[in-house]
């Protein structure tokens, strides 16, 4: 029950306004994780990005990806909450946790063999610029060594729906998907290759969009 | 809904088809005779060909709501696409909105048929009601520059484009050779073979160059051939798809040719000026939308008015 809904929000919802409205260039799709255990890390700009994430994986396969997202907004009332965690699916964490570990509920994930998505910067931040990176994805990757991390880097989503907007504003958008990367052995190490990567494929972007040569 | 294409663009629908058929078969052909050339480019170009058709198919074969429905749609796909590119203000987020609501009604005049509001809702209305919404925003700094951006882009892609759909609601009397969709077709088929015939007789006999600055590759040879082959072609399709006369159709033919070069240097300039080398990525080998495009926004406003001036 819980997997049909899913896929019914991601074809009712997540396809007509991701791939209709707003229109997706994906560059390197083939990199994202077919199956899990998996994490996928990409940059934060707007609601769009979780909803252009979803749309990207194959139906059989959206029921195992797991938005990682705070529970104090997404949880925050009760409507909210059923279509954060039936529909979307997301798995919330507590951010203000004391005595429990708040990344308890993604180790459980990742051993069920699930697809986390996680927004290393945390909250939404400026349109289309990098933020400052958190560490708890850097735990994960410790934790688990093997579990492959994918970064991705999206364009566009930040101006169709900014922050403290209600109005979708369609517009092309970019997704660029890199090369998987693993635990380095040290957490400083590791970060600085995760913010380097999304980087990398930020400046992927601008050279895709004003062309190598120039000409034409 | 209902399936209503008059005989003669059946047949002209199914000759483009089966054109389109020779061409995938021609590139497969040079691909396993020379295995060793690049034809990714040309197969993926033909490819989207067959795409662009099947969708101009549909606009065309069924009635007049269907052919709006999707011609607005193109409208939408190409105004997102201007947007997409230009820079926009943070804070003019809701008048990009109203802007897009400009869409559906420009295409409910098509669908009713109501001339006079099609003909002045985007240049007067959404040209003031823009600006005011523009204005009430209170930024300044960027203001006309905002608001150029904004209106240029629904003149191109919204006014100029729905020219193509309105040959659609113009009176079947004043066609007797297969009414609006014929003329439809005929604007299309023109437009885009001669986007096509300025190309390979530029590649074939271009040497001196037209406007470097703004198309490196536009040659004098190249305009001139593809301007000839387009108004042969013109006086030719003319008493079957048309009401005009050889002598107007020989004009017809001039208009489309000539028009479709600017308009493919005009949405040049635009990527120039932003700095863009295509100006989307929706259709693969082609580059987005507008720069298929491009040669109608000139095309579809200037043939309808110099149809409807001499038949309507």
């Amino acid at each position: 029950m819980s997997a049909l809904l899913r896929r019914l929000f991601v074809v009712l919802v997540a396809w007509p306004v991701v791939l209709v409205l707003i229109g997706i260039h994906v560059r390197h799709r083939e990199r994202l994780p077919g199956r899990g255990p998996a994490i996928v890390a990409a940059n934060h700009n707007s609601h769009l990005d979780t909803l252009t994430l979803l749309s990207l994986f194959p139906l059989s396969v959206v029921p195992r990806v797991r938005p990682v997202a705070a529970a104090d907004y997404f949880l925050s009332n009760r409507l909210l909450a059923w279509i954060s965690t039936r529909l979307v699916g997301i798995l919330p964490i507590a951010r203000k946790a004391r005595k429990t570990d708040p990344l308890l509920g993604c180790y459980e994930a990742l051993e069920r063999g699930e697809i986390l998505i996680i927004f290393p910067e945390g909250s939404r931040g400026e349109p289309e610029r990098l933020g400052e990176l958190k560490t708890g994805i850097a735990h994960l990757a410790e934790r688990y060594p093997e579990v492959p991390i994918v970064p991705v880097f999206m364009y566009g989503l930040g101006l169709a729906l900014p922050r403290g907007e209600a109005l979708l504003v369609p517009r092309f958008c970019d997704v660029h998907v890199g090369e998987a990367i693993r635990w380095t052995g040290e957490r400083g190490g590791f970060m600085h290759a995760l913010y380097g990567s999304l980087e990398q494929l930020g400046q992927q972007h601008r050279r895709a969009r004003h062309g190598e040569d120039g000409e034409r | 809904m209902s399936f209503e294409a008059p005989g003669n663009v059946r047949v002209a629908l199914l000759a483009i088809l089966g054109v389109l058929a020779l061409a995938s078969i021609v590139v497969a052909a040079m691909a396993r005779a020379r295995p060793e050339g690049d034809y990714a480019e040309l197969k993926l170009r033909v490819k989207t060909w067959w795409y662009i058709v099947l969708v101009f198919c549909a606009a065309i074969a069924f009635d007049r709501t269907v052919s709006v429905c999707v011609l607005g749609f193109v409208s939408f796909l190409a105004f997102k696409e201007f947007l997409s590119l230009i820079p926009t203000r943070r804070a003019d987020h809701r008048v990009l909105f109203w802007a897009y609501l400009a869409i559906p009604i420009q295409y409910y005049w098509v669908a009713t048929a109501r001339y006079g509001m099609f003909i002045i809702f985007i240049p007067v209305y959404a040209f003031l009601f823009l600006a005011m919404r523009l204005v009430l925003v209170g930024e300044t700094q960027g203001f006309l520059r905002a608001a150029g951006t904004l209106h240029w882009g629904l003149m191109t892609t919204v006014f100029g484009l729905s020219h193509m759909a309105y040959l659609m609601a113009l009176p079947a009397a004043g066609n007797p050779n297969g009414g609006g969709d014929a003329l439809l077709l005929y604007l299309v088929l023109l437009t885009e073979l001669n986007d096509i015939g300025q190309y390979i007789s530029g590649k074939t006999f271009g040497r001196r160059k037209v406007i470097p600055k703004v198309s490196p590759k536009k040659t004098v040879e190249g305009l001139a051939g593809g301007v000839l082959a387009t108004t042969v072609l013109a006086w030719v399709l003319a008493p079957w798809l048309t009401p005009l006369t050889a002598w107007e159709s020989i004009a017809a033919g001039l208009i489309i040719g000539l028009s479709g070069f600017l308009g493919d240097v005009t949405v040049s300039a635009v990527k120039r000026d932003i700095g863009v080398k295509d100006s989307g990525s929706m259709l693969p080998g082609h580059g987005g939308v507008l720069d298929r495009l491009d040669s109608l926004t000139y095309t579809a406003p200037l043939f309808l008015h110099f149809l409807r001036y001499l038949h309507y």
